[in-house]
């Protein structure tokens, strides 16, 4: 009866590859967030100014508030589905460490909607009158601020298991936690736009970054263990 | 020394008791059929031992050693099968029982697919398991379960939505397995006539067990 256990990487690894396999089944629920940040910054021309000069001037943070609302839309679909159906009650029992699962599928949100919106920010900039060359500090900012996002919410997502439709419980405990991630991000954006040196904010976006993937997983396993109870 | 003992297990709901001091052991090739009425904290017991519910107090005896619910060893060598079958609606039968087995150890497409077709499930493995009816989806989590090649099998009502030919599938499943010197814990309210000398019952209602 004894077989090959699977190691800890192959199962991080498989979980990593069965939520980008679900998220291609179904394409509308990768597609919404993105959706949802393209409308919101294109209603600033249309409620604001379609002047570009003043567009540019409040594009850092309109690119970060629609990038870190897309983002949380996609949130409550992290663990609600796996909890509904007994997967994680499976992951909880699998005898492996749920603190690594958690950040497989932390990693998998990221990739099916962190890094999207990076890539999709560029293009909506454009709109908002940023030029090309505010390009490379857009993306890499993106980049690593949505990493945070992800792992913050997934903390969120954990503690709002237990809760019936507690997406605006989630929203609400996460914005706040989402602040140094915002303020950083928008800095160094800004500061991109304007032609200057970003690496002040990146260096603590990374750091904030760094300490989410240290720390999210173990309270987000921690936070799923007790919303299974 | 019996491979699994529990002992001493107080679990509260709110102000009352709903498991006290209960107490049991099973020998290697035993399935302990948990009997009692809705309600009695039959599925409390089995969550309990899967380390997925914190008791108050408990004494778990595993292979000798006093272990936690919650180790990770201990759960490499047991699986839980609660009252939904743990399926994504949106993947077959197959990559479902890969995924379920395979985080937990190695297993081929072939394994699989004799898994499949051990529970009758030959015919619909392909389909996405949202088209598949209950007792469809019970057979394919059976399939999962068999493979997992877990010492220890706790099974919530594993019998729910089968028909006569299901019913007796897990008993030979079941028996299958405590051949082999395997355990098994299962919540069932029916006698599915497996041989006496393996089968216990436990009230838990009272909290007490008979051996």
């Amino acid at each position: 009866m004894s077989a090959q256990r699977t190691s800890t990487m192959t199962a991080v690894w498989l979980v990593l590859q069965r939520d980008l396999r679900l998220a291609t089944r179904r394409p509308a629920q990768l597609i919404q967030p993105l959706a949802f940040f393209a409308v919101v910054t294109l209603l600033f021309p249309l409620g604001y100014t379609p002047e570009l000069s003043k567009l540019r001037a409040v594009a850092p943070g309109v690119l970060w508030v629609g990038a870190l609302l897309a983002s949380m839309l996609a949130l409550e679909s992290l663990f609600r589905e796996d909890a509904g159906d007994g997967t994680l009650e499976q992951f909880v029992v699998s005898g492996q460490p749920l603190v690594a699962l958690m950040g497989a599928k932390t990693a998998a949100h990221w990739l099916l909607t962190g890094l999207p919106l990076t890539l999709m920010a560029p293009v909506l900039a454009i709109a908002l009158g940023v030029s090309v060359a505010a390009m490379p500090g857009i993306l890499l900012s993106l980049a690593i601020g949505t990493v945070s996002l992800s792992l913050l919410g997934a903390v969120g997502a954990g503690l709002t298991l237990g809760v019936r439709r507690g997406g605006v419980l989630l929203a609400l405990l996460t914005l706040p936690l989402a602040v140094p991630v915002l303020i950083f991000g928008a800095k160094a954006t800004e500061l991109a736009i304007a032609g200057e040196s970003l690496t002040g904010p990146l260096y603590l976006l990374g750091a904030l970054a760094v300490l989410g993937v240290t720390l999210a997983p173990i309270a987000a396993a921690a936070a799923v263990r007790i919303g299974l109870e | 020394m019996c491979e699994l003992s529990v002992k001493n297990l107080h679990v509260f709901r709110g102000e009352r008791y709903l498991l006290k001091g209960l107490e049991f052991e099973v020998p290697r090739g035993v399935c302990l059929q948990v009997a009692g009425a809705n309600g009695a904290g039959k599925t409390t017991l089995l969550r309990v031992m899967s380390g997925l519910l914190e008791p108050e107090a408990l004494e778990l005896r595993w292979r000798g050693g006093r272990v936690s619910p919650r180790d990770p060893e201990y759960h490499a060598t047991l699986f839980y099968l609660g009252h939904d079958p743990p399926l994504k609606d949106d993947f077959s039968a197959v990559e479902n029982v890969a995924f379920n087995v395979g985080i937990r150890r190695s297993v081929s497409r072939s394994d699989v697919r004799a898994a499949l077709e051990r529970v009758g499930a030959q015919r619909f493995a392909d389909l996405p398991v949202r088209t598949l009816s209950a007792g469809q989806r019970r057979r394919v989590a059976l399939a999962a379960l068999r493979l997992s090649g877990t010492n220890l099998w706790l099974l919530d009502e594993p019998v729910t939505n089968l028909d006569l030919a299901g019913q007796s599938l897990v008993v030979s499943l079941i028996e299958e397995h405590l051949v082999h010197g395997g355990l098994v814990v299962a919540a069932i309210h029916q006698d599915l006539g497996l041989s006496l000398s393996r089968r216990f019952s436990l009230n838990v209602g009272t909290g007490e067990g008979l051996p």
